[in-house]
């Protein structure tokens, strides 16, 4: 195995939607040198390789951004960073329109404003917009590019990031790599309960099956802190294929119905989580399979969602033409998937400042794997990366060389290699890297709130869950890679164990019922706004998962890491 | 949910190896792309729409209720032409004009 070491000022963790932004943010400045590290090609990776429907924040002129705030606010039920929200918002516009400026197209009113859908999304043909932000981000002279890298670790020491450790998904070259900041932007978790369709289309959800937690796995190890992971996010999706239902909903104005015909959507609530609860209790109540009515929407409208279908998920597109039966003549059966970690939904992730530095010195975050700021969606994710490029030339303005950090990462470094090389010598192993996944994810489909539980858990369900997967973690040293990919596919199970296990403590920690299906805590069935209007906050400490309550932080504040 | 290559068609140029989100396509002893974790294929079809000689179609698993149909795709100008060789023999098109947003 060779090893590739490269010195840069600024590492970008993840070339997705943020990364690719955060990049075009930094290079602004044209003495500094940085460099995005992607595990595939930032021209089709992260969660948008397939494309998007629709810009999903976006704030009109006769809205305000205080809006935006309380409308998310009262999705997520309360739990939100305002401070977060607000600042995301008052970025959203400037995002789409360099969307704009860089080729994504976006349809206009007859007045030359975008074209809403809904309150807040515009209509755009998405299926383009990673090569486009590629493109842009390949004309930076100070931007390097190294696609089919996985970054596995992050080097560290007194609290302060100094770099990663990494390899090439088929090359076999071991990256080290020393950095004064980094800018995590490896996207939210798949995979860590198991999915809608476990057999041969597994990776058919809703989520981009690459995104396996990296990020916050990276963190979690440095000792960074983590918040509401507990708020977990379903979507609630077209059957089997798994495709968005808003772009019937908001297009066609189609309604949830249940078997009967009988329109549901609004008896449960109107929230995010609600329509997700809502489709589960009519199934669970002998009403099922439900659907969004489009029966009677006409040729026309079903074409055109034919069209808008192949833009983001060809998948649907091909299921009506397949049928024989378009949405004019069917309507579409939905349901909802197993739970994700992304903070670009709900707010999961790293506890940042407002300027989304994590606390880790060094180290910020944008896009799903920043937490706090839910439904910040791909101009949110920008915005982020905006935020956090400023913060980081501010960071290296003061930074200052200490000394012994070399050695310090040249030990770290050593100690990965030797990790990484006990995954590869030549012999049979007990297991396969697909049965420690399988484990997995039936552990927390049954004791953690799947599909299979019906999204519910209980404190002694977790309780199991928590012991099973720790047992599972020690199956890993003995997994063998026979060559890179396999190799990256570890990686990917381990980041995953260590996503489920601050998971699990999220869950335990928070005792009520905020958001249903969510967090559907069995034990504590209903929001207790008196004692839990707070966050839920974790933190790997010699060893344990850390619990730390912090209070609300408000729209007016500016946050800083205390302690 | 996943792809099939079509070996005829295939001219090895390594384009939608470059560009699988999964890195899940690799160069056979042929020269020849070739998907060997066909279960993990997430369905963006990205590849198809890399692939300049439309060797590569993408199908539903018959555990999402795939029937034998398959999907490609060509670009010609501005549009992208997607086309559906049906389980019943018959084809059918839908064309997408990548300058024009969708209307829903």
């Amino acid at each position: 195995m060779e090893t590739k070491r490269i010195d840069t000022d600024i590492l970008i963790i993840g070339g997705g939607t943020a990364g690719c932004y955060g990049a075009m943010c930094l290079a602004q400045d044209e003495n500094l040198k940085i460099l995005v590290a992607e595990k595939a090609n930032i021209k089709r990776s992260g969660c948008l390789a397939a494309g998007v429907n629709a810009i999903n924040s976006y704030v009109p002129s006769y809205r305000t951004y205080d809006e935006y705030v309380d409308y998310t606010r009262n999705d997520a039920c309360k739990i939100v960073r305002e401070d977060l929200l607000y600042t995301v918002a008052q970025g959203f516009n400037d995002a789409a329109h360099h969307l704009e400026k860089l080729g994504l197209v976006i349809q206009k009113d007859s007045e030359g404003n975008y074209a809403m859908r809904g309150r807040w999304n515009v209509k755009i043909n998405g299926e383009n917009i990673k090569p486009i932000m590629a493109k842009a981000v390949a004309e930076l002279d100070n931007v390097t590019v190294l696609n089919h890298v996985n970054i596995a670790d992050l080097v560290y020491r007194d609290n302060r990031v100094l770099g990663a450790y990494g390899f090439g998904v088929s090359e076999k070259v071991i990256y080290k790599i020393t950095a004064k900041a980094v800018l995590m932007c490896t996207g939210g978790a798949a995979g860590l309960y198991r999915p809608n369709n476990p057999g041969f289309s597994r990776h058919k959800m809703w989520y981009s099956p690459f995104n396996t937690g990296a990020g916050f796995a990276m963190g979690i190890k440095a000792g960074a802190e983590m918040t509401t992971f507990e708020m977990r996010f379903i979507a609630l999706r077209c059957k089997d294929t798994i495709a968005p239902t808003g772009t019937i909903a908001l297009g066609v104005g189609g309604k949830e119905i249940n078997a009967m015909g009988k329109v549901y959507e609004g008896k449960y609530g109107l929230k995010t989580c609600d329509r997700v609860y809502g489709t589960l209790r009519e199934t669970l109540e002998g009403r099922g399979p439900c659907y969004i009515n489009t029966k009677g929407i006409g040729k026309a409208a079903a074409d055109d969602l034919k069209k808008a279908y192949l833009n983001m998920a060809p998948s649907q597109t091909l299921k009506w033409i397949e049928a024989g039966k378009d949405a004019s003549e069917a309507d579409v059966e939905i349901e909802g998937t197993e739970p994700y970690i992304v903070g670009g939904h709900t707010a999961s992730g790293y506890w940042v400042d407002t300027g989304r530095a994590t606390t880790v010195k060094g180290l910020f975050a944008a896009g799903d794997v920043a937490g706090g700021s839910p439904k910040k969606y791909v101009t949110g994710a920008m915005a982020e990366a905006k935020i956090a490029s400023g913060s980081i030339v501010r960071y290296l303005e003061e930074l200052s060389e200490h000394e012994g950090d070399g050695e310090a990462v040249e030990r770290q470094f050593d100690v990965l290699d030797e990790e990484l090389n006990g995954y590869l010598p030549d012999k049979l192993p007990l297991y396969g890297i697909d049965d420690i996944e399988d484990a997995m994810q039936k552990i927390m489909d049954t004791y953690a709130g799947g599909i299979g539980s019906n999204y519910q858990y209980s404190e002694k369900g977790l309780e199991a869950a928590r012991y099973k997967i720790e047992n599972l973690e020690k199956l890993m040293p003995a997994l063998v890679a026979k060559d890179m990919h396999e190799l990256m596919q570890i990686y990917e199970i381990r980041e995953r164990i260590t996503v489920c296990k601050t998971l699990l403590v999220h869950m335990e920690a928070r005792q009520e019922t905020r958001w249903h299906s969510f967090g559907e805590n069995q034990d504590h069935p209903y929001a207790d706004d008196k004692h839990w209007l707070k966050y839920v906050n974790t933190k790997l400490q010699d060893g344990e998962i850390r619990v730390i309550f912090r209070d609300l932080v408000k729209r007016d504040e500016y946050y800083e890491h205390t302690d | 949910m996943s792809i099939q290559i079509n070996r005829i068609n295939c001219v090895g140029c390594g384009r939608c190896i470059e560009v699988c989100p999964g890195n899940l396509i690799k160069l056979d002893a042929d020269k020849k792309a070739v998907i060997p974790y066909p279960r993990d294929c997430w369905g963006c079809t990205s590849c198809l729409k890399e692939c300049k000689h439309e060797a590569i179609n993408f199908f539903l698993g018959a555990d999402i209720g795939g029937m034998g149909s398959i999907l490609h795709t060509r670009q010609e100008g501005s549009r992208l032409v997607w086309e559906v060789d049906k389980w019943d023999g018959s084809k059918i098109s839908v064309e997408v004009d990548k300058n024009r947003s969708n209307q829903y």
